[in-house]
């Protein structure tokens, strides 16, 4: 390693003025940074909630990735076109479908069956990414508990459930980003 | 008949609300820690344990029985690679030490008398002529401690902990004993009592007096009780711990009592040396002839000052980063000791000035000298603002060897 090696680049730190070298000026400036803080959390200005007591604040639904749902479309038939995308892109390999040959004449397959492991689940949005046609949504539903890992394992019907549950609240992504369907 | 009965259970009677006060103390100044740490970072903090059983949450004021209790019922694991009896004994060494400071530290003025004309001072062991030698020989004991513990562990982290701790609490009780020389020189005396005594007589705090000095002995409070940002050996970064890394259950517990201990009895003698004790202007008075009203407005002045310095350590421990080892020491050694050498002779520099010209004018001498010290208030900070100014001027504690484009090119083959 040579010193003028061009590669290298050599920092100079910044030097401490005459109220850096006596300490005690910038001494109280950290304080005052400090007592600023604590005044603040002490005004109700913490950013941490009392969770259950009070519930987060989800500052844009779109962007977060809570539980899925299985959007419906508006014949009120599942979305999926168990093409397996969202199968293949999942990197905790937690999607399982079983998909059959539809009866209806816009698509050629639907799920038979879709499940999603909860607890394997990453919650990375991939599933979401991968989808064509915007079956699987990640949905701002941050507080999932259950009492069994069966129970974890959410089912086609769950999904769509969800779906249900928090279509009211939060339309489908797809339109408010511009997607394709 | 009934107070005759007291009277003579005087002592245990002290020591009991003397260490139970300080011990309650020192484990709501644990909650009181780690809300400040919340508030200052934002959170909410402990907030939830209140009346066990019951759903009342009080502000989170049933965490240190929670703390405590989790403690207790901790498995205390002993590792086998320890020294055993060294192992048992450091706790004990340094959480006995703690404790045992107490006893010449005032915890209020005096109350008066419940049979005979004598009132009765707030302090376990009263009269003590020499109560700050005795303070200072104790804590030097609690370094054992944590020698000791670093030592019996036969872990290096531990080790490297305990011998940072002693490298840096000895480096530090020298500015520690130049900071109360200036109040000894002044006071004429080492007894607690009388220093506090003299602050009320004059109405002037040794911390206007002698802000350096107050400087000085703060700083190496901070050190002596191993606080952010002196808390080298202890550091959870570096060393894990440090000397009580190997530490469980009960043993963890009185070393950190006992941390929290050094804390408090920083505090105290911070505030009786250097902020007056249970003085406060206008609202203590300064004779010992005093009503239970009076004694009880001097103990809560005295909490109260307490508290606000032991939540002013807690602030700083958030505002500022710990010290590099080299700049610990050479704060200790290069700026600190010569601090407080020149401390020393400014005080009694100024003093004799005031005893020479100043007492002189006055009729009342006592009054003369009382004048003297506020006086002087003025001399003394502008030595203060000198001293620091020269420390920030001549930097004494830069001690940069990285490497720099400036250095000789027989740097190459080392890079």
């Amino acid at each position: 390693m040579q010193q003028d090696d061009p590669c290298i680049k050599w920092v100079e730190e910044p030097k401490l003025g005459t109220a850096g070298m006596m300490y005690l000026p910038m001494f109280i400036q950290g304080l005052t940074t400090t007592f600023r803080h604590m005044k603040k959390s002490l005004s109700g200005g913490a950013v941490t909630v009392s969770y259950p007591e009070e519930e987060p604040q989800i500052d844009n639904p779109l962007i977060y990735r809570g539980v899925h749902r299985l959007n419906k479309d508006d014949q009120g038939r599942v979305k999926c076109v168990a093409c397996f995308l969202c199968a293949t892109a999942c990197p905790a390999h937690c999607i399982d479908i079983v998909g059959v040959e539809s009866s209806w004449d816009d698509r050629e397959k639907y799920p038979e069956s879709f499940s999603i492991d909860e607890l394997r689940c990453i919650y990375c949005g991939m599933c979401e990414e991968a989808c064509p046609v915007d079956a699987i949504e990640l949905t701002s539903l941050y507080n999932l508990t259950g009492r069994s890992r069966e129970e974890m394992i959410f089912d086609k019907e769950k999904l769509l459930s969800v779906f249900d549950a928090t279509h009211e609240a939060e339309p489908m992504k797809s339109k408010e980003l511009g997607g394709t369907v | 008949m009934f107070l005759e009965t007291i009277l003579k259970f005087e002592v245990p009677i002290k020591i009991g609300v003397m260490l139970g006060g300080v011990m309650t103390a020192a484990a709501y100044f644990v909650l009181l820690e780690r809300r400040m740490a919340a508030w200052i970072q934002d959170r909410v903090g402990p907030n939830r344990v209140g009346i066990p059983l019951t759903k009342i949450r009080l502000f989170g004021l049933g965490q240190p029985l929670a703390d405590g209790l989790k403690f207790i019922m901790k498995e205390e694991f002993t590792p086998s690679h320890v020294d055993k009896q060294m192992f048992r004994l450091a706790p004990i060494v340094i959480l006995t030490a703690a404790l045992a400071v107490f006893a010449v530290i005032p915890f209020g003025s005096v109350i008066p008398s419940l049979v005979d004309g004598e009132p009765i001072e707030l302090v376990v062991a009263p009269g003590i002529d020499v109560g700050l030698i005795y303070i200072f020989a104790l804590s030097s004991i609690a370094v054992y401690g944590v020698i000791l513990g670093g030592w019996a562990s036969n872990n290096k982290y531990s080790f490297l902990g305990g011998l940072r701790s002693s490298a840096q609490l000895i480096a530090y009780e020298l500015p520690l004993g130049l900071g109360i020389l200036g109040v000894v020189a002044a006071t004429g005396s080492l007894n607690l009592q009388q220093i506090i005594q003299h602050q009320a007589n004059s109405g002037l705090w040794f911390a206007f007096a002698q802000p350096l000095g107050f400087v000085v002995f703060v700083t190496a409070a901070f050190a002596e009780s191993a606080r952010l940002p002196f808390d080298l050996p202890e550091c959870e970064q570096e060393l894990i711990g440090g000397y009580h890394t190997e530490y469980s259950g009960m043993k963890l517990l009185l070393f950190l009592i006992a941390e929290f201990l050094h804390l408090v009895t920083a505090a105290f003698l911070i505030v009786m040396l250097f902020l007056g004790g249970w003085h406060f202007w206008l609202i203590t008075g300064s004779d010992n002839d005093i009503g239970w009203f009076t004694a009880l407005i001097r103990v809560t002045v005295l909490c109260v000052k307490i508290f606000f310095v032991v939540a002013f350590f807690m602030l700083v421990r958030w505002s500022w980063p710990r010290f590099r080892f080299d700049q610990l020491m050479s704060l200790a050694w290069k700026v600190m000791l010569p601090l407080g050498i020149f401390n020393f002779m400014a005080v009694a520099f100024i003093d004799q000035i005031g005893r020479l010209f100043i007492v002189p004018l006055f009729s009342d001498e006592a009054f003369g000298e009382i004048a003297a010290s506020w006086m002087m208030v003025v001399p003394s900070a502008l030595v203060f603002v000198a001293a620091l100014f020269v420390v920030a001027k001549m930097h004494p504690h830069v001690a940069d060897n990285r490497p720099h484009r400036s250095f000789s090119p027989g740097i190459d083959s080392q890079l």
